[in-house]
């Protein structure tokens, strides 16, 4: 936690600037871990549309990126999640429709990794 | 027609309207819902929130998750705060001081527009101020702990109206406001569900660009207080639209278009189970609850299809 | 210089907004403030105002509107009193937090119960410990020259505070009296047009305004309304520099009338001070010295201006227009405070009058007058003018 301003140093009228929270890292509220498959991957952008934190960034592609079944999928594709701000929640591995997501515990983090 | 994939960069990229670092419980349904929503708006959106979980979790001091204009003042004005923003918008865009459109988004959650924000949001309805205003619903005041709002359904138990040993929870059924507010004769009012994104956004897209006040109430499952573990949030919100306890409509320019209708209607129970404000509802003696609540489920399914077929209008 | 005519103080008050035109106006009608909203409309429907006039549906909804497009970064106004200031008071008290520049015009009127449509001070002074500065009208012209002034002293930079322009209800509100009106022109060119440097509708640089402040900061927000108060008196000194030189007066923190050689003073806020001065004048002629100071500026209080005014005067009387029930009236009190650090104090008395619209006439000032130079006073119990019983 930084220093602490002094009432002199405040903003006028109670008015923070734009996404400060971005400096506040949610991920240490895990208990679970998402691991995602990309090969098992659709990009159907379920778990992207769902995830309550926007911990699942996602990035356009025209040559695309393999996944399931060996395809190629082009447009928007999704990328690993964002541990500094994923919380654990799981939803996107409950939801997700090829089950390419799966959740570790945090403590067996180290054995785990993004399979490509 | 809008996309998975262009809604995902619009929620993603460094130009969403509201990004990662705050304070929502694990598996919220309203991270999911506010940045569907704000996606929705192909103009600069300014946010006025109510006092209550989206407003609480996203700012505190020095931490705001908002990449949008923002202001919150209390509990149950932001219907007035929105219709003052909206007034203020027009007066400078008149006057040459400001240029450029915006949307205007007010935000409550449901014991912020039911019951204590009621007033002030009927009062800007019906004033006709160009705005969207979107109700979060977890039914019950959650932000504190799951009180009993004018929303909280038949039967849940709340800690202002438990379930115990003479009471079995909530003896009203809750208010319709998507019916209230249709009454006031704005050009659309959507319900919609967090796990159905296209629908929501949709609606909200229409919700934005309708020429008046709209109203977009959108069932957003809690996990912390209807009690259910973090990764069923969107199970619960399907479950709520597959038993007709929460149907997919809208009302535009009066008019009742019911969305999805399910083939055959799942069971209530297959929503109640597994929540822990219904658990005292499959103990001996509370089997007439859930009866009672199947049939207001089913008559009022009946009496939504009858509205739609009548093309009667608001 | 200016126009003579012959209005009420609500219709002053329009005036003052007619030159002003806000970008929004937001309006619920309560008597005896309802003829400042409804002329102001008139000018609306007219064209001679191009403001935003919104009509809600409750005074918690007027301040809140007015705080949605303050924030926005119009200039907002409103008017209210007794029970509307009562229901709009949860957000009248995030107005000065948020730093709005907000002016409304508060006529007063008693607060229920029983419910009372006529002019007393409870209304006002309920809401002075939350940050708005307080200014005070004796007549229409005062009325409508304060809150010219109000706005530009709220609006400064170094200030950022709401302001209210209180008047009495009925008694000034209602009562037609001669105002001078000044020039369309001059009075725009003093008021000026509010920055735009805050405004929430910037949306190249959005900003996320109120949000949850935990205890490691709320305290220092709220030292830094409390610096923002104290620039008020200098802020309002210059003001009233720039506005004399439209209107040929002074506004000063208080008016002294006969104080300098009184041996008896009395303290009166808005319209009785005038029914105060007649008695000054009539015990004056019978050869008693006394005098009257009439509060302006409220809030912030300015006690060492006040000490410094009394110090020579042997004893003050108090008159005022609300209870603290259980407690010093409020006036009385800050009198108190004020004379406090004084080595030698005047005595005091704490009188309590015109509760309810109760008329006070200027034979029970020159009582008052009596009963303060014959030295039976009784400082820790207030006396009541007028009371039945």
């Amino acid at each position: 936690m930084s220093e602490r301003k002094t009432w002199q140093e405040l903003e006028l009228g109670l008015a923070l600037p734009a996404a400060t929270s971005l400096g506040y890292k949610t991920g240490g509220w895990r208990v679970l871990r998402p691991v995602w498959n990309a090969s098992e991957c659709t990009h159907c952008m379920i778990c992207v549309s769902y995830c309550p934190d926007m911990a699942i960034p996602v990035r356009q592609t025209d040559e695309g990126v393999p996944g399931k079944g060996g395809r190629v999928f082009k447009g928007v594709v999704r990328l690993g999640t964002n541990l500094d701000y994923c919380k654990g929640c799981g939803t996107c591995a409950h939801e997700c429709p090829t089950k390419c997501i799966s959740m570790i515990r945090e403590e067996e983090a180290e054995q785990a990794a993004c399979k490509l | 027609m809008p996309t998975l994939q262009e809604i995902a960069l619009k929620t993603s990229g460094a130009d969403a309207r509201i990004v990662s670092g705050h304070r929502m419980c694990s598996g919220c349904g309203i991270g999911s819902l506010i940045k569907t929503v704000l996606a929705a708006s192909d103009k600069p959106v300014i946010v006025i929130s109510a006092t209550g979980c989206l407003e609480v979790v996203t700012t505190i001091y020095p931490f705001t998750a908002w990449n949008t204009p923002w202001m919150h003042v209390t509990f149950e004005n932001a219907a007035s705060v929105a219709s003052g923003v909206e007034a203020a918008y027009k007066a400078l865009k008149r006057r040459g001081r400001i240029d450029g459109d915006v949307n205007i988004l007010a935000v409550g959650g449901d014991g912020g527009t039911y019951d204590i924000g009621f007033q002030a949001l009927s009062g800007a309805l019906e004033r006709g101020h160009k705005f969207m205003y979107l109700v979060y619903d977890n039914e019950g005041y959650m932000n504190t702990g799951n009180q009993r709002s004018g929303a909280t359904p038949f039967g849940a138990s709340t800690t202002t109206v438990p379930a115990g040993k003479v009471s079995f929870g909530k003896p009203q059924w809750r208010k319709n406001l998507v019916e209230i507010v249709a009454a006031h004769r704005i050009p659309y009012v959507g319900q919609a569900a967090v796990h159905n994104t296209l629908d929501l956004y949709k609606k909200a897209q229409k919700g934005f660009n309708a020429d008046g006040p709209t109203v977009l109430a959108v069932l957003q499952p809690c996990t912390t207080n209807w009690s259910f573990d973090s990764a069923l949030t969107m199970q619960y919100s399907k479950l709520a639209v597959e038993t007709n306890f929460w149907p997919l409509y809208e009302i535009e320019n009066g008019v009742v278009h019911i969305n999805t209708k399910p083939s055959n209607r799942k069971p209530i129970e297959e929503f109640l189970k597994g929540q822990t404000r219904f658990r005292h509802l499959f103990k001996p003696g509370n089997e007439h609850v859930i009866v009672e609540m199947q049939k207001m489920i089913d008559d009022e399914w009946v009496r939504l299809l009858k509205l739609e077929e009548s093309g009667i209008q608001f | 210089m200016g126009v003579k005519k012959a209005i009420t103080g609500a219709q002053a008050a329009a005036e003052a907004m007619r030159q002003i035109n806000p970008d929004v106006v937001v309006a619920y009608p309560i008597t005896p403030q309802t003829p400042i909203v409804e002329e102001f409309a008139e000018y609306v429907a007219d064209g001679i105002v191009d403001t935003e006039m919104v009509p809600v549906e409750s005074e918690h909804s007027a301040m809140s509107a007015a705080v949605g497009a303050e924030t926005a970064g119009a200039r907002a106004m409103s008017a209210t009193s007794s029970q509307g200031l009562a229901l709009m008071w949860e957000v009248v008290a995030v107005t000065p937090g948020l730093r709005l520049p907000i002016v409304i015009s508060l006529v007063n009127r008693a607060l229920s119960a029983p419910i009372n449509i006529h002019c007393d001070h409870s209304d006002v002074m309920g809401v002075t410990t939350v940050g708005w500065i307080q200014i005070f009208s004796e007549n229409a012209q005062e009325v409508y020259e304060n809150l010219l002034l109000a706005i530009r002293v709220a609006e400064d930079k170094r200030v950022q505070l709401p302001a209210m322009v209180n008047q009495d209800g009925f008694i000034t509100s209602h009562a037609v009296e001669p105002v001078e009106i000044f020039d369309d022109a001059l009075v725009r060119k003093f008021v000026g047009v509010r920055s735009l440097d805050r405004a929430l509708l910037d949306v190249e640089h959005p900003k996320s305004v109120g949000p949850l402040v935990l205890p490691d900061y709320y305290f220092e927000f709220k030292r830094a309304q409390e610096e923002a108060m104290s620039k008020v008196f200098e802020v309002y000194r210059e003001v009233g520099t720039e506005l004399s030189a439209i209107t040929g007066k002074q506004y000063p923190f208080f008016e002294t009338y006969r104080t300098d050689d009184a041996e008896a003073v009395v303290v009166v806020l808005n319209s009785a001070a005038g029914t105060a001065k007649a008695a000054v004048d009539a015990a004056r002629a019978q050869g008693k010295k006394v005098g009257m100071l009439k509060p302006i500026l409220f809030r912030p209080f300015p006690y060492s201006e006040v000490r410094d005014a009394l110090r020579h005067v042997p004893v003050l009387g108090v008159l005022d227009r609300s209870m603290d029930f259980g407690a010093y009236a409020p006036v009385y009190s800050e009198f108190r405070n004020a004379l406090w650090e004084l080595d030698k104090r005047p005595a005091l008395q704490s009188y309590i009058y015109g509760l309810g619209g109760r008329d006070i006439m200027t034979t029970e000032i020159e009582a008052v007058f009596e009963e303060l130079l014959s030295g039976k006073l009784d400082p820790e119990h207030q006396r009541y003018i007028g009371l039945r019983g």
